[in-house]
């Protein structure tokens, strides 16, 4: 069994009536000849750097390389302590200090599960954690569903790119909403058509996104990207579930950030020479650093 | 591919390519090595000298000499181990010609100075690696499958001799690379295996006349 494109995967799913991450972890299985029982006990491993990435990053002001970033996911913590408890179990406020507290630790040299990238590591986790802790799922729940992300990934890395230096950002934290758009999807318990709407619709939306790091560090913008990417990922996963569909299937968006990320100038490609990356503040950040 | 290298690898921020690749360069560098690192010189080429510091790749190849993997808490304090360890090292930018933005060059010396190794490795992204180049010859050496590199005399039948050794081990080789500088001289091999040869295979390569050295690189 083998997937090129997000339709055989979901083919495949619907063909034995089951979900694309079973799909994912059968081939996975196949490939690398090794038991599902093994290859889930690595995905599991994944969860647990991410979760102790996450309450790291909530709890600690931390010091990157750049001190550019590293206190957001604590301001959050602070800010949503003083608020109503209808804020607190706001899903969306969950996500985004995840998100902001992964992509801080990986600012910070701290341990993080690249995934799609280590800038868009951030992302994934935020929208997995947030709905595991919700809804009360297991840990194997959560590895399902990095699965159905990783999935979903791996076709992207076959026919385009994960790399910044390659496709921009569109390749990076876009991938990454998409993915845990497809993941979240599968959590909520849609079918695997609807976790390729919303890999599309978070994907599609985010087409064009360029990579322009201040000073060339993975800092500004990326680290309060992957918030919003975060919270992205969550909303196409909420319109899918409602039956929305992606007017222009997943596969088709995938070939428009190839050939986005073909267009794009080499100076908006994780070059730093365009964008934010050439603001008088940005200038003066790096003159600075040096 | 596995799914992994999509979620995944688990290391240390922040790039896979600035950082985990990095770490994975001092790493090859000090398994091809085999012997305690007294000194090292690392040279930083590209994006590699321009974004070090703010990236961790210093830090992180120096790490990777003291033997940690990317996923490894201690790549951020590194150069305070070196010094616990009693290696030496510098940090210098350098202009390579031809080469991948992301690039070292990594000078390392044993105690005695009698033996020194030079290498030259990129990072290609997501954290993978090649070393380009060892000793002044062009290699293409990237750690994704247990690796044997083998130094022996150039003569005929001594590629022979070392695939019938592995052969008779039921090893299976995936690729196979063979270089030498002059006709006659020393040559080098690199051989990438399905699976990871047992002490017996490196001793019965050891033991062999014209095999001068027999290194072992596990999947990093």
């Amino acid at each position: 069994m083998e997937y090129a494109t997000i339709r055989e995967l979901v083919s495949l799913a619907a063909a034995a009536e089951t979900s694309i991450w079973q799909i994912v972890l059968q081939v996975e299985a196949e490939e690398e000849e090794v038991n599902e029982s093994d290859v889930r006990k690595s995905m599991l491993t994944n969860l647990e750097v991410m979760k102790e990435a996450v309450d790291y990053g909530r709890q600690n002001n931390i010091q990157t390389g750049g001190g550019l970033v590293g206190d957001e996911a604590l301001k959050l913590e602070k800010y949503f302590a003083s608020t109503s408890e209808a804020e607190q179990n706001n899903i969306y406020n969950k996500i985004i200090t995840y998100a902001l507290a992964t992509a801080e630790v990986n600012a910070g040299m701290g341990k993080i599960v690249a995934g799609p990238t280590a800038g868009a590591s951030g992302i994934v986790p935020a929208v997995v954690l947030s709905i595991g802790e919700h809804n009360n799922l297991s840990d194997q729940r959560l590895v399902e569903a990095l699965f159905t992300a990783a999935g979903l990934g791996y076709v992207v890395s076959k026919k385009a790119t994960l790399a910044g230096a390659a496709g921009g950002c569109q390749a990076e934290c876009g991938v990454g909403a998409a993915m845990a758009a497809g993941a979240a999807v599968e959590l909520r318990g849609g079918s695997p058509q609807m976790a390729a709407d919303a890999f599309a619709m978070a994907l599609k939306n985010l087409l064009g996104l360029v990579c322009d790091p201040v000073a060339g560090l993975v800092e500004v913008p990326c680290v309060k990207r992957n918030a919003f990417a975060a919270a992205h990922a969550y909303t196409a996963s909420t319109m899918a579930l409602a039956g929305i569909e992606s007017v222009i299937p997943a596969d088709e968006v995938i070939m428009a950030l190839t050939e986005i990320g073909d267009q794009m100038p080499t100076c908006l490609k994780e070059t730093s020479r365009g964008g934010l990356a050439v603001t008088p503040t940005a200038l003066k950040i790096k003159e600075d650093l040096q | 591919m596995s799914i992994f290298e999509i979620m995944g690898p688990a290391m240390i921020g922040p790039s896979s390519s600035h950082t985990a690749g990095a770490a994975r360069i001092g790493r090859m560098a000090s398994l091809l090595f085999a012997d305690k690192i007294d000194r090292a010189v690392v040279k930083l080429h590209g994006s590699f000298a321009d974004t070090a510091v703010g990236h961790g790749t210093d830090r992180a190849i120096i790490g990777g000499l003291l033997g940690f993997l990317p996923d490894d808490q201690r790549l951020r304090s590194s150069f305070e181990l070196a010094e616990t360890e009693g290696m030496e090292f510098s940090l210098e930018e350098v202009k390579l010609r031809e080469v991948h933005p992301n690039t070292a060059q990594i000078e390392l010396y044993n105690r005695e100075k009698t033996k020194n190794l030079e290498l030259v490795a990129s990072s290609i992204g997501g954290g993978r690696i090649k070393v380009t180049e060892i000793n002044g010859s062009t290699v293409e050496l990237t750690g994704r499958m247990p690796t044997l590199w083998i130094l022996h005399q150039d003569r005929p039948g001594e590629v022979g001799i070392i695939t019938s050794i592995l052969g008779s081990y039921k090893i299976n080789i995936a690729f196979m690379q063979v270089y030498r500088n002059r006709k006659g001289d020393i040559g080098s091999c690199i051989i990438e295996m399905d699976d990871q040869p047992n002490q017996d295979v490196i001793k019965d390569l050891e033991k062999s006349e014209d095999i001068f050295q027999v290194r072992y690189l596990p999947r990093i």
